[in-house]
């Protein structure tokens, strides 16, 4: 049965690997993957627990779905405290990882400790142990993975693995599998590193028996029509999610120049069509029929031809708009170069763009960035500081730390030009237009982010009756609005919330396709997976409990509405240009404010952000933690 | 032989959903490593190719089965074992040169793609179209023109490029 499949304990300082199964009761308040990883982080880590000190635990799940055949369901969750926001650190990757780790018995595995030397885990149908990794440590993601698979001689090995940034503790460093899938945000590559873990290896052959297989196997085909038969699945399919900057660029929704513009006049060549020139074709994860990356060659930045795989919208931002670089080409080399090193190129972006714009203010200079020239639009500069970075070379060794303490480090004023929530970077998007995404990034609990509560269909300017009967209440379909913005954020952080912890992928609901599977598809794939009852609304509970449960988290960090901010430009410099959704906003700070009470009042919090009694014990969360796994 | 499994390995995205539908299907569970098609990557090269059996007009397995447990399926024209007389001797998996005949670990037999009665499920799965159940006829003329379009590409290239 799907559901025998197990829990694992490892301590590195010890060795020990204490085996367990996952009791019911958990499945039916938290599911699996970001569900049951929030759970075993609010009751294994102690409050003012040190990221990376060898108490912090990583958790890694997988979905509750995992496996089944559609909605690329093959994604795995890992979440520790981050150590680059000290707020919770959670993030999804694809690929075919977490198939495997189900396929050798586990679901879920829990690491503490830290290891005396560098480490590998080895999983095999059922048995877990703790392998030398002395001559892997040092080797890029990608080496890294070949490596494990010629020590074992088996090519269908899937392995989790950090690169030299994680191993240098770089507080953004990743988890990274394949070509191209990274569990890019909050740094859980520092955990890893900081654990002596360089890689989780896994081979299972073991068969996952699901309660109803011929129904299943008949409704995930009719899953998967109904996702492809979106408009917006189509065209992902074709150029990935680069396809969003046609929309968001011509807008004015993308930030240029760190947050000096809004719009990327000279950046046609990151138009997503121009990937053809590189491109072989595209490639996808566990279960998907999106596949939204691309496989391309490009000659790297030592005149090299090297394969890749991408790039993401984010890196159209995080090494094109934001550093002012025009070309495609200079897009896919640093792409390539975050992922061998292992750090999430969001926040690598974001950083070097900050950096830039304080050398343009002249509060950076020479003798501080070590004589490089940090000039808008210099790819070289971009390569090198990439490589600083994760090496934790000079001027690279301040930003490696993340916003927060790089701040601390060059002050002088330059916190009012870094874009950050919770001391992570924003993604490129240009949130002063759009109300709703504001509140997104201002509220997600990991730190700025477009993944935990993003209403991309608030830019389509829907029906007001649809919106309403999606979003379970009056919801302006004006992006530039205010109005039923919270309700928005509010149902949307549930519904990315149950699909994290059932593990099928956020671009296969409600992201940028209205109507795309939501709740009662996903009521329908667990029962005929599991055999497990969900109402829509027990649904829509479980994704407020996860939700709230990450908020205790949080507020147990000494987070509470203060940190559920925007940074000071959002309400001062109004957008320069743009279409007119797009130009002359800012975000008014009282209706903010106002956005910011709406939304603490539909998940029953008070005003400061903290759930209140009655809250918790409808949701079951007032006993928390309880110690149950 | 009306329809054949028609594979397009440059339209293959690697999602594996072919192998996982095949295991539900035939086996009822979720396992890679009992479906009868398997995605064999180079990940680091962005290769990925379906290998399946490809029904053979003179059947290797066939030939070399001891016990005559293989034979054609008139219906669907695919090659089949009969598992009551299989004895598992696994000489077919050993001569198959296109690895088109697999070992059933849990039951100790041999089993293989029977093309799943006539419809096979990893063809419905397959939204790139990297595998087709297509007519033989029609198959031919996919594979001409698929030829055609890259010598034309190629021609571009050419008159372009000095």
């Amino acid at each position: 049965m799907v559901l025998n499949r197990k829990i694992a304990y490892v301590n590195l300082s010890t060795d020990k690997v204490v085996q367990k199964p996952i009791p019911r009761e958990m499945r039916t308040l938290h599911l699996g993957g970001r569900g049951i990883n929030t759970y075993l982080l609010y009751n294994h880590i102690q409050s003012k627990t040190d990221p990376l000190s060898p108490e912090n635990v990583l958790a890694i799940g997988t979905g509750l779905l995992c496996g089944i055949p559609c909605l690329g369901s093959g994604r795995c969750d890992i979440a520790a405290k981050s150590p680059l926001t000290g707020a919770i650190g959670d993030s999804n990757i694809g690929g075919f990882f977490a198939p495997e780790l189900r396929l050798a018995g586990f679901d879920h595995l829990v690491i503490s400790g830290k290891a005396a030397k560098p480490v590998y885990l080895w999983i095999n149908d059922g048995e877990i142990t703790v392998e030398d990794a002395s001559h892997l440590w040092g080797q890029d993601t990608f080496e890294t993975q070949t490596m494990i698979r010629k020590d074992r001689d088996d090519e269908d090995i899937k392995s989790i693995v950090i690169g030299v940034g994680g191993e240098n503790l770089v507080r953004f460093a990743n988890i990274r599998t394949g070509m191209k899938n990274s569990a890019g945000r909050t740094g859980m590559g520092a955990v890893m590193g900081s654990k002596n873990l360089k890689a989780i290896a896994v081979r299972g052959t073991t068969s996952i028996e699901y309660a109803h297989p011929d129904a299943l196997l008949d409704y995930c085909k009719e899953m998967n029509d109904m996702i492809i038969g979106t408009r917006w699945a189509k065209a992902q399919s074709k150029w990935g999610t680069m396809i969003i900057y046609s929309n968001t660029n011509t807008t004015g929704l993308i930030r240029t120049k760190n947050f000096q513009l809004n719009r990327f006049e000279e950046g046609e060549d990151l138009e997503p069509e121009n990937i053809d020139r590189y491109s072989f074709g595209t490639s996808g994860c566990y279960a998907c029929v999106v596949h939204c990356r691309h496989r391309y060659t490009v000659k790297d930045e030592k005149g090299e031809q090297i394969f890749g795989e991408g790039p993401e919208y984010t890196s159209l931002g995080a090494f094109g708009t934001m550093v002012n670089c025009k070309k495609m080409e200079t897009i896919l080399k640093a792409n390539h170069l975050v992922n061998k090193y292992g750090i999430d190129t969001l926040e690598t972006g974001g950083l070097i763009a900050w950096a830039m714009e304080l050398y343009e203010k002249g509060i950076l200079t020479d003798k501080q960035t070590d004589g490089l020239k940090l000039e808008w639009g210099d790819e070289n500069v971009v390569y090198e500081l990439i490589r600083k970075i994760a090496t934790r070379e000079g001027f690279g060794n301040i930003l490696a730390d993340g916003f927060k303490p790089a701040i601390a480090k060059i002050g002088k004023g330059s916190d009012y030009y870094a874009i950050h929530v919770k001391g992570m970077s924003n993604l490129h998007s240009d949130e002063r237009p759009t109300p709703s995404f504001a509140l997104g990034i201002a509220t997600s609990t990991r730190g700025a982010d477009h993944l935990r509560s993003r209403p991309a269909i608030d830019l389509y300017g829907l029906p007001e009756e649809l919106l309403e009967e999606v979003y379970e209440g009056p919801v302006s379909s004006d992006s530039t609005s205010y109005e039923g913005k919270p309700r928005m954020i509010w149902w949307q952080e549930r519904l990315y919330a149950v699909t994290d912890a059932i593990g099928t992928c956020k671009f296969q609901t409600v992201f940028c396709a209205v109507h795309a599977p939501k709740w009662n598809e996903y009521s329908k794939l667990i029962q005929l997976a599991t055999g497990m009852e969900f109402s829509k609304a027990q649904l829509m509970e479980i994704g407020e409990r996860i939700y709230t449960l990450e908020r205790l988290f949080n507020l147990r960090e000494g987070f509470s509405r203060k940190d559920d901010a925007l940074p000071e430009r959002y309400f001062k410099e109004p957008t320069p240009i743009g279409l007119p959704a797009a130009k002359g906003k800012t975000i008014d700070k009282e209706r903010f404010e106002k956005m910011l009470d709406e939304y603490y009042a539909l998940h029953s919090w008070d005003q400061n952000g903290v759930p209140t009694k009655e809250a918790l014990e409808r949701l079951g969360l007032d006993k928390e933690p309880s110690h149950t796994i | 032989m009306e329809k054949i499994l028609f594979i397009d390995p440059e339209k293959c995205t690697g999602c594996r959903l072919c192998e996982t539908a095949c295991s539900l299907h035939n086996e009822k569970v979720v396992n890679p490593a009992l479906a009868r098609i398997h995605v064999a990557k180079w990940e680091t090269a962005g290769l990925y190719i379906p290998v399946v059996c490809v029904q053979c007009e003179t059947p290797i397995c066939q030939t070399v089965c001891p016990v005559r447990a293989i034979s054609r399926d008139e219906k669907t024209g695919a090659v089949v074992i009969d598992p009551n007389v299989c004895v598992g001797c696994r000489l077919c998996v050993l001569y198959c040169p296109f690895a088109g005949a697999q070992i059933d670990f849990k039951k100790g037999r041999v089993v293989k793609c029977d093309l799943c009665n006539g419809e096979p499920v990893c063809a419905k799965f397959c939204d790139p179209q990297a595998l087709q159940y297509v007519k033989a006829t029609t198959a031919n003329m996919k594979k001409q023109r698929a030829a055609a379009q890259k010598f034309s590409e190629l021609m571009k290239k050419l008159l372009v490029t000095p």
